[in-house]
């Protein structure tokens, strides 16, 4: 008799949800992998754990993970988040959701979660495109690149997220592609470990859209694209970290600083 | 259960309606409090502000309102009894969050403290015309309680029964102030802990494993856990089923049948008797009923009086609960009076609602107010004179021409 195979990950995961939303080719599940891989290295108890997600592909992500797990409306992943933390200070709060929820629609929650110094970590998938409603233009589409909503190609500045992030506050910052798997797991390790607002970001590939409008072909093409312009530059000042249309990607760890966290500023405030 | 002697200041005060408000969230057990500066709601929130280290609270003043109700939920959900106080156009941008409050069953409190609208409006005066928005602001369907004190000692005590219900039937309520009731100094007395009665979250104690955070027990209401206990919890605003989940790739039976949102709407309805709470006065030989709510009803106890010195039998219905709406008293009282006059400080609101449950049985008069003051108590006591007088049946609602309205429009 064969023996039943398990998924290694299973316990972290919702099985009863499985099969996912996710295209082929798409880096979010990439990058749960390293969410969890993380949390086993730390071995952190699952039953701390919260994930907080908004709305987009990546806010389906608190759908699959067996945490307890927020799928909030879009853009409030980070104050929710701030809720229960401030709430419950022993739980380690994770925001996992995509560029458009957390730096469009919920933009100022996350500058100032940064400002404030919540000790949240934020993973910030960023395929370049808002996918879940089907491709249109993000902040963070790269200039001249093609959406649904931008026909004739893009004409808006895409946002640079490490540099507002660190501009904002944020104690740890990096990013790495759903390539960089070994790397992104260790960075993610250390913004959970850094007590204070951290933020990873994940370049992630959306064959689906991003790539099939621009023509830039499937999953495995973008990561042979990550793989040949990925810069790896730790400590870049952010303000070099601007993504140009199919250009250079400077990959790393840029931002690693001390800052008291509010909770504690708020218990020495009160004394 | 009663309240938590740490968190009852007990005393005679001399106190506006918006700092009650924040003694009575510390009364209930309030321990968490995100918000957003608005006038003319910033004293209830200075007054929880200045509470929350005594109390073992968290204040945070969030970066806005969408954040600020958020918050709220998300601290619920971490086991804090929580609420949000604001005004108008802060009421507007909380709409997102409590219709995701109401979808995930969330007890918590919100304060509007009511102004002259719509947008911006008059920041600093009353109005009574976030009525309706506080019944039907979010989309979808969704069901509410709402609220409406008339005084400081009222702020205090309806807080408090605000919390009691939100965390009974596990539901967004909203205690609808307004700038005159939130600005007025009167004396409020805050009885000792012993006497005030505070309702515990209604805790599941089950086994871990079979927990299903939508699956209801007593009066459709479903019990609640903390996160970070080892329940696993997953909640979404999508229409989800007892477990959490959401109902994406089912067929559109399917999704009537397992989804929550019937029961968010029915456990309401269904215990409607057990939460309106109406008061009532000279209604037994009433010709004519004056239906008020808020600030409302007390300038209309002058019109009610001197209506009552004409010889008029006027009787009075004041809308504690103003939602659920009383619709099976006032259906009662159409079929033996002669009308309704419902003075409101908006251009017809609630009135719609007594109308509609009028069922064409009695005249109902509309008293409007634009905002930024009260009505004139002459105003009412002329309106109740119209209806008692009256011999013709109206069809639908007729708004009073007021004596302001008259001079300023002819």
């Amino acid at each position: 008799m064969s023996k039943e195979k398990h998924h290694p990950m299973e316990s972290w995961l919702r099985m009863d949800r499985i099969p996912h939303i996710w295209c082929p080719g798409c880096g979010i599940g990439t990058t749960l992998t390293a969410v969890i891989a993380a949390l086993e290295k730390i071995e952190a108890n699952p039953d701390e754990v919260c994930v907080v997600s908004g709305i987009g592909c990546t806010g389906r992500a608190a759908g699959y993970l067996k945490f307890d797990s927020f799928h909030t409306t879009h853009g409030r992943a980070i104050p929710f988040a701030t809720g229960i933390k401030l709430a419950n200070p022993k739980l380690k709060v994770m925001v996992i959701s995509g560029d458009g929820d957390l730096v469009a629609i919920g933009g100022n929650h996350f500058v100032h979660a940064a400002r404030r110094n919540i000790d949240l970590t934020v993973i910030c998938v960023n395929n370049f495109i808002y996918a879940m409603t089907g491709g249109q233009v993000a902040p963070t589409t790269p200039l001249t690149a093609y959406s649904t909503t931008s026909p004739y190609g893009n004409f808006e500045p895409p946002a640079n997220i490490p540099r507002l992030a660190e501009a904002a506050g944020a104690v740890y910052v990096a990013r790495w592609t759903a390539l960089h798997v070994r790397r992104l797991t260790k960075s993610i390790v250390e913004a959970i470990q850094k007590p204070g607002f951290s933020v990873v970001e994940v370049i992630s590939p959306c064959a689906q859209y991003y790539s099939r409008i621009n023509r830039l072909g499937d999953g495995l093409d973008m990561m042979k694209f990550y793989h040949q312009n990925s810069l790896i530059k730790h400590m870049e000042p952010t303000e070099n970290l601007d993504i140009q249309y199919q250009e250079q990607i400077i990959v790393g760890k840029f931002v690693d600083r001390e800052r008291v966290p509010f909770t504690e500023l708020q218990k020495e405030g009160c004394n | 259960m009663k309240a938590n002697p740490k968190d009852v200041f007990s005393g005679t005060y001399y106190i506006d309606g918006d700092v009650a408000c924040a003694y009575g969230a510390a009364a209930a057990g309030c321990k968490f409090l995100a918000g957003y500066p608005i006038t003319p709601s910033t004293e209830a929130a200075e007054a929880f502000a200045k509470l929350a280290p005594q109390i073992g609270a968290m204040f945070i003043q969030m970066e806005d309102e969408l954040g600020s109700i958020v918050a709220v939920l998300g601290a619920s959900w971490a086991g804090k009894k929580s609420m949000t106080i604001t005004s108008g156009p802060g009421f507007s941008l909380m709409m997102e969050g409590i219709g995701f409050g109401a979808a995930l069953e969330t007890p918590f409190v919100i304060i509007n403290i009511q102004r002259g609208g719509p947008s911006t409006g008059v920041p600093t005066r009353t109005g009574q015309a976030d009525m309706m928005q506080a019944r039907w602001g979010s989309h979808g369907d969704y069901e509410i309680i709402a609220l409406s004190p008339d005084s400081p000692q009222e702020s205090f005590e309806f807080t408090i029964k605000a919390f009691n219900l939100a965390e009974r039937y596990r539901v967004p309520v909203m205690l609808m102030s307004d700038e005159c009731v939130g600005h007025m100094t009167e004396k409020v007395v805050i009885p000792s802990a012993s006497e005030i009665e505070v309702e515990p979250r209604r805790f599941y104690h089950g086994p871990k494993d079979q927990y299903l955070p939508f699956k209801p027990e007593r009066d459709l209401v479903p019990p609640m856990v903390k996160a970070g206990e080892g329940y696993r919890l997953h909640l979404t605003g999508l229409v989800h089923d007892e477990n959490g989940y959401p109902l994406l790739d089912c067929d559109i039976d399917e999704v009537t049948q397992k989804s929550t949102t019937r029961r968010l709407v029915d456990k309401i309805r269904a215990n409607a008797d057990k939460i309106i709470e109406i008061k009532e006065d000279s209604l037994d030989d009433a010709e004519v009923v004056v239906v008020s709510y808020g600030i409302t009803s007390r300038v209309a106890l002058k019109g009610i009086e001197q209506a009552r010195e004409y010889g008029i039998k006027v009787g009075s219905l004041r809308l504690v609960t103003v939602w659920p709406f009383p619709e099976k008293r006032i259906t009662e009282l159409a079929h033996k009076i002669k009308g309704f006059v419902v003075p409101e400080i908006n251009y017809g609101q609630i009135v719609f609602e007594v109308e509609r449950c009028s069922h064409g049985k009695a005249n109902v008069v509309l008293v409007p107010h634009g905002g930024a003051g009260v009505h004139n108590p002459d105003d009412i006591f002329e309106a109740i004179k119209q209806v008692a007088k009256n011999k013709e049946k109206y069809e639908g609602v007729v708004e009073y021409r007021t004596s302001l309205e008259r001079l300023i429009f002819g």
